[in-house]
């Protein structure tokens, strides 16, 4: 093998040409400075045109550089896009977004306070899954990231399932197996949560061929954050989508942080997330993430739009992540105190609010009172969950649930390594001991 | 051999043929099978295992796929979980590895992470190993790396009838199978001299193949040759090149095809070694972590005390696969034959 050759100046420019220069993208603001996003541009809510849904991708492309919005910063709905719910209808998705938030900040006291090992919230991100969720069918499959815990909560999934999940405790049908927040749900159509990024994304892309080729109704709809987007997984899902013409909607969540990394070292410098459509030949919209009607809008156009043939749609949904990552991190670290306040979207529960407000469908004392309510609701279920454990205090699961499922039938070496276990929990126990 | 309720007929078949009747009988008696890989539809494969198969069944049932492998593991993990049962191709085992976070992380660990709510019954099919001047990215045996992964079952044939009734067999397990290919062998078994004739299948007995359904369990090893002298353990292409040597060297071996690495007959190799007291393991893959380590380790735990001289082991080199220098590489009869004298010297 050559050497490093000391004539070949490591360094310096090997010709008299300009020497280049690598570019390490970094975010604009950093703890310490007040951000301004103020240069974000904002379109008129009745500035984007809503096309047909077999409009050809090559003739939509400029809904990938726009931004759908339904909602104004008045509270009133819109344009073509206003999907014009009933206030009934607007009333649940408030309610649901509102549950959302409530369980998100009971479940991370929760984690704070030793309960369990490891929680996700989603706030500011709340009409991102439960405002898509609505807009599809109740038999359509999703397979979420795991920030859309939004979607088994627009869908009904009992509450104590959830957090017996999350506490790994006696309860959680998943046997303790998966990190808290890692849910699955086939009755309520909500795929195993993985924990690996944007795997998800081809599996529901075979999904939607499998139904498909049956001849079946169901379309399937996936997520993913802006940040997962760069991975593999993402364009293989795209690929195989544009070339069955998949029934299948892509969402990406860009909440612009994935843990500490800008949208920056996904590509967000360069273009919008939904332009990665573009060159798949595949429909994109890029919306307001923080405006549940857009959100609704937009997947209901792409729902109508894959369920009659016409292929698959990636909606970017742009929003901000108010929060940290999950409960092992620290945003103060890395970025701006200020971010959520300061973008310009708002709040999605508090736009709703004010646009149920601003028709005369909502008022601050029926808000409260719901807040209040869903609360309760909140902490009763948490008290009968944390009845049958919390992650840490006794032993759960029988110990013998580690070993099944691995496969359909135990094999042998799996047996003895069970036996192997269980002989050493006897050591460590006692001759008496029973598992729990 | 053959199972006693079996009343169709028998064709003579070479492995290629085998494994293509085996998807033909799966997507004939199972809506749910579908086939999908590079090249697998109109064309009928690069090495035409799936011949035919798109036009009797559909293209909804055999189709091509973009080469892009993550896609086709990930897409058929989701096909699983609709409810299908598919069957993709890889095309080289070469190949598999842009797909392989999709089949550890994901198909082998769906049933386990998510208590049985969704399951992965897909059986991934690919051609592995060399002896082809393939090269080394169309020669590996990625055998190891498969055993390695939780939640996988791991197949290798080593002829036309167990081929076909090996695959039916993965193709309705309800767990993920890796069932690879001995591409040496597909169109006759090899004798580990590559410059003699090419010995076709029709020749051998195992190219009887039944024209209907049949299924031989996984799990289960096959005695090739009973014998005193010594136990070896081999699977795919080597059960031939292993077969040929012992004979021509007049040793009384039992010859083991393990055809299943992964569940292991642990019991018929156990049963075997302790009767003969020595073990030689072969395979073409290279030595370091092979599964031959994996093998040398349970028979010294489980019939140490049995045994008249140490395990050894016969395999390919830790070196990736030569091209110009294949023969030399691959654990031809020289190699073989030096073991068998070591071990039966004392």
């Amino acid at each position: 093998m050559p050497e490093t050759d000391p004539e070949m100046n490591l360094g310096r420019p090997a010709s008299n040409l300009p020497p280049l220069s690598l570019h390490i993208p970094e975010p604009r603001y950093r703890p310490g400075d007040n951000p301004d996003f103020g240069d974000i541009e904002v379109p008129a809510v009745d500035a984007t045109p809503r096309p047909g849904e077999a409009t050809k991708p090559d003739a939509m492309r400029d809904l990938c550089y726009g931004l759908v919005r339904v909602l104004d910063f008045d509270g009133q709905a819109k344009g073509q896009w206003d999907p014009k719910l009933s206030p009934e209808r607007l009333r649940t998705m408030l309610r649901y977004m509102m549950l959302t938030r409530a369980f998100d900040d009971r479940m991370f006291r929760a984690q704070r306070q030793g309960k369990t090992s490891f929680y996700m919230k989603c706030t500011g991100e709340e009409a991102t899954s439960v405002a898509s969720t609505m807009a599809i069918d109740r038999a359509d499959m999703c397979f979420p990231s795991y920030r859309q815990q939004g979607i088994l909560i627009a869908r009904d999934y009992p509450l104590i399932q959830m957090m017996n999940q999350i506490y790994s405790n006696r309860g959680d049908h998943l046997l303790g197996r998966q990190l808290p927040i890692m849910y699955s749900a086939p009755e309520h159509g909500f795929f195993s949560v993985s924990g690996n990024l944007a795997t998800q994304y081809p599996q529901a892309v075979g999904w939607a061929m499998a139904s498909a080729s049956k001849g079946d109704s169901r379309i399937a709809t996936v997520w993913c954050g802006e940040g997962s987007s760069a991975e593999g997984d993402f364009h293989s899902a795209l690929t195989f989508a544009t070339v069955y013409n998949a029934p299948v909607i892509f969402n990406v969540v860009n909440n612009q942080w994935a843990i500490s990394s800008f949208s920056g070292f996904a590509g967000g410098e360069r273009t919008t997330f939904a332009a990665r459509a573009v060159g798949y030949g595949i429909a994109g919209l890029r919306i307001d993430g923080n405006d549940p009607l857009a959100v609704y809008a937009a997947t209901q156009w792409a729902a109508d739009r894959a369920r009659t043939n016409n292929g698959p749609t990636l909606i970017e949904h742009f929003t901000y992540r108010s929060e940290g990552h999950s409960t092992s991190d620290d945003p103060s670290a890395y970025r701006a105190a200020d971010e959520a306040t300061a973008w310009p979207f708002g709040d999605p529960i508090a736009r709703l609010r004010q646009h149920l407000e601003t028709i005369g469908e909502w008022d601050a004392e029926r808000h409260e009172a719901q807040a209040n309510e869903l609360d309760d609701l909140v902490k009763t279920t948490q008290k009968q969950s944390e009845k049958l454990g919390i992650l840490g205090h006794g032993m759960h699961q029988p110990f013998e649930t580690m070993f099944e499922d691995v496969f359909e039938e135990m094999p042998w070496h799996l047996k003895e390594q069970c036996d192997q276990m269980l002989a050493e929990q006897e050591a460590k126990f006692g001759p008496n001991w029973k598992p729990e | 051999m053959m199972a006693p309720e079996m009343q169709t007929n028998t064709k003579t078949m070479n492995m290629i043929e085998a494994i293509n009747s085996a998807m033909d009988i799966m997507l004939e008696r199972d809506p749910a099978t579908v086939v999908m890989g590079e090249d697998v539809g109109y064309f009928g494969g690069v090495f035409r295992a799936t011949a035919g198969l798109q036009k009797k069944h559909g293209k909804t049932r055999v189709f091509d796929t973009p080469i892009n492998e993550c896609g086709i593991i990930g897409v058929a993990v989701g096909m699983g979980a609709y409810g299908l049962r598919p069957v993709p191709e890889i095309q080289f085992a070469d190949y598999i590895y842009p797909g392989l976070d999709q089949l550890v992380s994901e198909a082998a660990r769906l049933r386990y992470r998510s208590a049985n709510d969704y399951i992965c019954p897909m059986t991934v099919r690919t051609p592995f190993g060399g002896g082809i001047f393939g090269g080394q990215t169309h020669s590996q045996s990625p055998e190891s790396i498969m055993t390695h992964i939780c939640g996988v079952k791991t197949v290798i044939p080593s002829n036309p009838y167990d081929a076909k009734g090996l695959l039916i067999a993965a193709i309705e397990d309800n767990d993920p199978v890796v069932f690879l290919e001995p591409k040496r062998i597909y169109n006759g078994p090899f004798s580990g001299y590559y410059d003699r004739p090419v010995e076709p299948w029709s020749k051998h007995d195992a190219s009887a193949v039944p024209e209907g359904y049949y299924r031989i369990d996984l799990g289960k090893a096959a005695t090739v040759r009973e014998g005193e002298a010594l136990t070896i353990l081999a699977y795919g292409t080597m059960v031939h090149v292993t077969k040929t040597i012992v004979e021509e060297m007049g040793i009384d071996a039992e010859i083991l095809d393990l055809r299943t690495l992964l569940p292991l007959d642990i019991d018929a190799i156990e049963t075997s070694v302790k009767k003969t007291g020595r073990c030689l393991i072969i395979h073409e893959a290279t030595r370091t972590s092979g599964f031959g380590a994996e093998l040398a380790a349970l028979v010294q735990e489980r019939c140490f005390y049995h045994l008249e001289a140490p395990v050894e082991r016969v395999t390919g080199f830790d070196t990736p696969y030569p091209h110009s220098l294949e023969w030399a590489y691959f654990p031809g009869p020289v190699r073989i034959a030096t073991a068998l004298t070591k071990i039966l010297k004392d």
